[in-house]
């Protein structure tokens, strides 16, 4: 995972030592203010540090600024290559239509990243099989799916991140393009999070946003 | 992980490749579980300090009793010491010294049963028992539980210390050494909080 990294006191024996050298300087502190001050002066001290640890933790990237934008690999002049990332949408039609127009009258190569989202605890204790086997399950079905609709496609699972997954396959497959499919704004959890204005200030490659209403697709007469 | 549309239903011999979840060892896991359920247990235990403590406007230490505050702190610089040791002795065998192994394992040993001796000692001496009021049930009682996970910690580091002085554990697989010393510190850390609110504060 780029960007912030996840500490865990308790994942090795060096992150707990380092915990260890926290406690000492956070509960020695306010002990040495309480025995100097009293105990008001200690809850001073125990309330500056405490505040002072949270806003620094939440705070801890901000000074970093924004992370260079990231360009593709090197793609081959004679194809044009899409970069996919869609999870539930991904059997959408107007997604095929997207593809389709992007991809027709050219040879071009398409891979469909289906990441693998994860709950946080279960992301904090690395625990991501679950996440990795559903991904892949409906990276099999959207594969049919495009398949069906006569789309030659491969797929990935990628990390749980879709900024970073992108990341990811722009370094291995490489792009042209990158279609990003979600569903209508206030149901999706994408949009929500800034999934796609995220990806287009991270990457050069240009974007283009599908937005996929299944359950309209659902109610439309199936097309011929 | 990739999948291709034509081939996405192809035939697989043999059993499916092994899949563990690649961040985070299991047995890390398990450490790192076990010490969410002991953080709850402590929890409780300072719930009920704080709430006879600042519900109850009990006068800590109560008139009459006395807390020795001095002893405890050479106790605590013996115990946050022994953390340093252990993670000396780690980053010896993961450089490949076991001198440094064997020295650290020991000397941790060995300062965590010189904490306890000293509290055993510091319990003899202090003159007021569990029985004798609400004050003298959770100073014990929190002592008590950090000086029975102290013993727990005693146990597996004399595990570790017996294995590295045999010839085992190595620059790849110390895991042997690596669980203990995570829960040294959880150890560690409890004391220090222990300590800053039962005796200082």
């Amino acid at each position: 995972m780029a960007g912030r990294g996840t500490w865990n006191p308790l994942r090795s024996e060096q992150e707990a030592f380092q915990f260890v050298i926290g406690a000492i300087a956070y509960f020695g502190a306010i002990g040495l203010a309480s025995a100097l001050g009293g105990i008001w002066v200690g809850l001073a001290v125990f309330l500056v540090l405490t505040f002072g640890g949270v806003a620094w933790f939440l705070n801890r990237n901000r000074h970093l600024g924004p992370p260079p934008p990231v360009g593709s690999r090197q793609t081959p002049d004679d194809e044009h290559r899409v970069l996919v990332v869609a999870n539930e949408t991904v059997a959408g039609r107007k997604l095929h239509d997207a593809i389709r127009r992007s991809t027709v009258g050219r040879p071009s190569k398409v891979l469909v990243v289906s990441p693998a989202l994860n709950s946080p605890i279960r992301h904090f204790v690395s625990d991501e099989d679950k996440a990795r086997r559903q991904a892949q399950e409906r990276l099999d079905r959207s594969l049919h799916a495009l398949a069906d609709a006569g789309i030659d496609a491969r797929g990935e699972v990628g990390d749980a991140d879709p900024v970073q997954a992108i990341d990811d396959a722009l370094r291995t497959f490489g792009a042209d393009e990158i279609i990003i499919s979600t569903h209508p704004e206030g149901r999706s959890n994408w949009l929500e999070k800034g999934i796609v204005s995220g990806a287009e200030k991270r990457f050069t490659v240009p974007i283009t946003h599908v937005v996929v209403d299944l359950e309209a697709e659902a109610a439309e007469p199936v097309r011929q | 992980m990739e999948a291709h549309a034509a081939d996405a239903h192809a035939h697989h011999h043999g059993p499916p490749a092994a899949n563990v979840s690649s961040r985070i060892d299991s047995r890390v896991l398990g450490m790192l579980l076990f010490i969410g359920s002991e953080i709850m247990l402590f929890g409780s235990f300072f719930t009920a300090y704080f709430f006879v403590r600042v519900v109850n406007k009990y006068p800590w230490p109560p008139h009459g009793e006395h807390l020795p505050v001095f002893v405890a702190g050479v106790n605590t610089c013996i115990l946050v010491t022994s953390s340093f040791t252990m993670h000396w002795a780690l980053t010896s065998i993961k450089r490949g010294n076991r001198a440094g192994l064997k020295a650290g394992l020991a000397l941790t040993f060995f300062m965590g049963l010189t904490f306890l001796l000293t509290q055993i000692a510091e319990y003899s001496r202090i003159g007021f028992s569990p029985n004798d009021n609400a004050f003298a049930t959770i100073f014990f009682s929190l002592t008590g539980l950090h000086g029975m996970h102290v013993f727990i910690g005693l146990l597996l580091l004399l595990a570790a210390t017996i294995r590295s002085f045999r010839g085992h554990f190595t620059p790849e697989h110390h895991h042997g050494v690596e669980l203990p010393g995570i829960y040294w510190h959880f150890v560690d850390v409890m004391w220090i909080v222990v300590y800053t609110t039962v005796y200082i504060i």
